[in-house]
């Protein structure tokens, strides 16, 4: 397996795989009883695991064509639910590296930006597409490309979307937000001196 | 774009710097952490080299993995004694103060926060933890985040975000009787969809909210994640000042005075701005129970289970997984069907109110034969307000099981859980598959009192044909 994101990240390269459904919640992605843990490195082996059990075998996590994928590629509000970033991290450890869909829920989209995980979105009909391009070839290569940025395989090119401010934390490596946050500790403490709640409400 | 909302006041109050690419760096007010989501925040501020920024904005409680029926430490399950563990060792080295076990203070964080005055309007709050939405019932700017971010937010008191559009959710009239807070939120995601406040802030308000008391207003602004909205709101008013009043962390005197004053002035100007509203009857919404595998396939208990042909075609493949996974035909009237476990309790309604109205259709009658049903009161102080008038033997004498508190069978990360294909009647927030503990249980959402009555009869029924008995 590749190591973990680390830097800028211009593009990601690997093999995809396709988990299709809308709404897929990160219950699913990681069931609770994982979250027992006071570390994230035993879950890639988990990821999805009452889904897998109950296709016993074929769900595409499982099937032997798409083992050692990179890039996976879902349908609407994939990421749904609890807040638990074991979920982009069990896919992460798993082997994701990018995540392609047609929309994707908001703290399921900031965790996997935290660690340096794009999600990309485009329409119904060209995830539709894509998914087909790798069902009917699963050991071509594709390349999410964050210059343009563009989902590349041998079979074609589609146009993805990434919102501005994401693009720009994960083309320039400050995706990992804490030092630029720690950089501005001085306006940090102006408001700490001068919020009223933590001010005993005093006039300003 | 919003402006003049209380979104948007909360919002510039906060903001530290526009950061390169267009995020902003918004300041968090307070910080709540758990056993669950906070121990690789801690692990990773070391391996940096960092400390806590304000610990003294950061609060802390045990919920999810704990026991209900003994808290006895060390805890029987090992890896649940090492979580907590953990957290009070975090808390320690980092002096963050910990309502633990046996404080009186310990409790789910979304009943405890406000309960102890801590969450107040006008703040932002962040926790690593969805339902954080919660505590915007007073009119705060309060979202869940995941586990980096928890260790930014511990880091720099801030965070990375993004402002999100505001979505007014105007409830006209009142709400029938026996028509609950959460027969309203679950009408509002059936109504939008579960990702219909992707990208949104909602703001709820209109004759029914203002109507609604602060614990109505938390179990609405609690399921607001549910609908895709990472936050929900009500702006402050003379409700949720006469709840803060004499609470713990409130300014007392002339502050508490300058306290409301400011407060007021938050809320969202006569003329301001939203992106969208939604308009909403009160009057034409029923006790709500969802049928499916996701809190926006909810129905009217006066409704069945609904065909293919009656869908938007984007809804049919999840209701064709709903129809197996559920063992559910449509065409099957939801009143009637038949459970195996009841659970009253979570962060949605497990307060007081919630086990009033809970224990207003208990008493007097008996759990059905064969059922399982339990209470788990949100907080320590829910717990010991209950058994003070009486609730827990209300409870008892019908035949449901008393316990001590937590998240409990709402995400089943302590013992109490489902058994293969058992049903629940479940007063949480999610009917997600495997969400309560059994990889194929099934969970059918609805409101405390509605729980009850299905304890009672066995089988999903409408609470307005029950007389209820209220404390005498």
């Amino acid at each position: 397996m590749t190591s973990f994101p680390n830097g800028a990240i211009p593009q990601v390269n690997g093999t995809a795989l396709v988990v299709k459904g809308e709404d897929i919640d990160t219950d699913r992605i990681i069931p609770a009883r994982f979250l027992k843990c006071v570390s994230f490195d035993a879950l890639g082996d988990q990821v999805f695991a009452d889904d897998r059990k109950e296709l016993k075998g074929s769900h595409p996590f499982d099937q032997a064509r798409f083992q050692g994928a990179s890039i996976l590629v879902v349908n609407g509000n994939f990421g749904c639910g609890s807040s638990r970033e074991h979920a982009p991290q069990a896919l992460m450890r798993w082997g994701i590296r990018a995540v392609v869909g047609v929309s994707f829920a908001e703290i399921f989209y900031g965790n996997c930006l935290a660690l340096g995980i794009p999600c990309a979105t485009s329409t119904p009909d060209q995830i539709e597409a894509i998914q087909g391009a790798v069902e009917a070839d699963p050991a071509a290569v594709w390349c999410l490309d964050l210059s343009s940025p563009e989902l590349q395989s041998p079979a074609g090119q589609w146009p993805v979307t990434i919102e501005p401010g994401p693009l720009d934390m994960l083309r320039s490596g400050r995706w990992d937000a804490t030092s630029q946050l720690l950089d501005h500790s001085d306006q940090v403490q102006g408001l700490i001196d001068s919020l009223p709640y933590l001010n005993n409400f005093a006039a300003r | 774009m919003s402006s003049g909302t209380l979104y948007d006041k909360v919002w510039d109050l906060h903001r530290v710097a526009e950061l390169p690419g267009g995020s902003t760096q918004l300041f968090v007010g307070l910080h709540l952490i758990h056993e669950v989501t906070s121990p690789q925040a801690f692990a990773a501020l070391n391996d940096k080299g960092l400390t806590v920024r304000c610990p003294e904005r950061t609060v802390a409680t045990v919920d999810h993995i704990v026991p209900t029926t003994s808290q006895q430490r060390p805890f029987a399950d090992p890896l649940a004694e090492e979580m907590l563990s953990t957290l009070e060792r975090n808390c320690l080295e980092n002096g963050i103060a910990l309502n633990n076990i046996g404080s009186g203070r310990q409790g789910i964080v979304h009943v405890i926060a406000p309960e102890l005055g801590l969450t107040q309007p006008g703040m932002t709050v962040a926790c690593g933890d969805s339902h954080t939405s919660t505590h915007g019932a007073f009119g705060a700017i309060a979202f869940g985040i995941g586990t980096s971010q928890v260790r930014d937010v511990l880091a720099s008191q801030s965070l990375a975000m993004n402002k999100l559009k505001v979505r007014r959710i105007l409830v006209n009239g009142r709400l029938s009787e026996a028509v609950t807070a959460k027969d309203l939120i679950l009408h509002v995601i059936r109504t939008l969809g579960v990702k219909g406040g992707v990208g949104h802030a909602y703001e709820f308000a209109g004759s029914a909210i203002e109507a609604l008391s602060m614990e109505e207003r938390m179990t609405l602004c609690n399921m607001a994640i549910e609908g895709g909205a990472r936050c929900g709101y009500v702006n402050p008013d003379q409700v949720t000042f006469d709840y803060l009043e004499g609470r713990p962390h409130v300014p007392a005197g002339d502050a508490w005075k300058r306290a409301v004053r400011w407060w007021r002035s938050l809320a969202s100007d006569a003329d301001a701005v939203v992106d969208d509203e939604v308009v909403f009857d009160a009057a034409a919404i029923t006790p709500t129970v969802t049928w499916g595998i996701t809190p926006g396939q909810g129905l009217g208990i006066e409704e069945s289970i609904p065909g293919l042909d009656a869908l938007d075609p984007g809804d049919r493949p999840i209701a064709e997984e709903a129809y197996r996974y559920m063992d559910l035909q449509p065409g099957t009237p939801i009143a009637g069907v038949p459970v195996d476990v009841c659970f009253i309790g979570s962060c949605t309604n497990g307060r007081l109110s919630d086990l009033r109205a809970a224990a207003a259709v208990a008493r007097g009658r008996q759990v059905a034969d064969g059922i399982k049903a339990f209470v788990v009161p949100g907080s320590e102080q829910v717990a010991q307000a209950a058994e003070a008038e009486g609730l827990d033997q209300v409870f008892r004498t019908a035949g449901f099981e008393w316990r001590e508190p937590g998240c409990s069978m709402c995400l089943a990360m302590n013992p109490d859980r489902l058994e293969g294909r058992q049903i629940s009647a479940s007063s949480s927030n999610r009917n997600f598959k495997g969400r309560q503990g059994s990889a194929s249980g099934r969970t059918l959402l609805m409101s405390p009192a509605m729980v009850a009555a299905a304890a009672v009869h066995g089988r999903v029924t409408d609470v307005r044909t029950l007389p209820l008995h209220p404390a005498s």
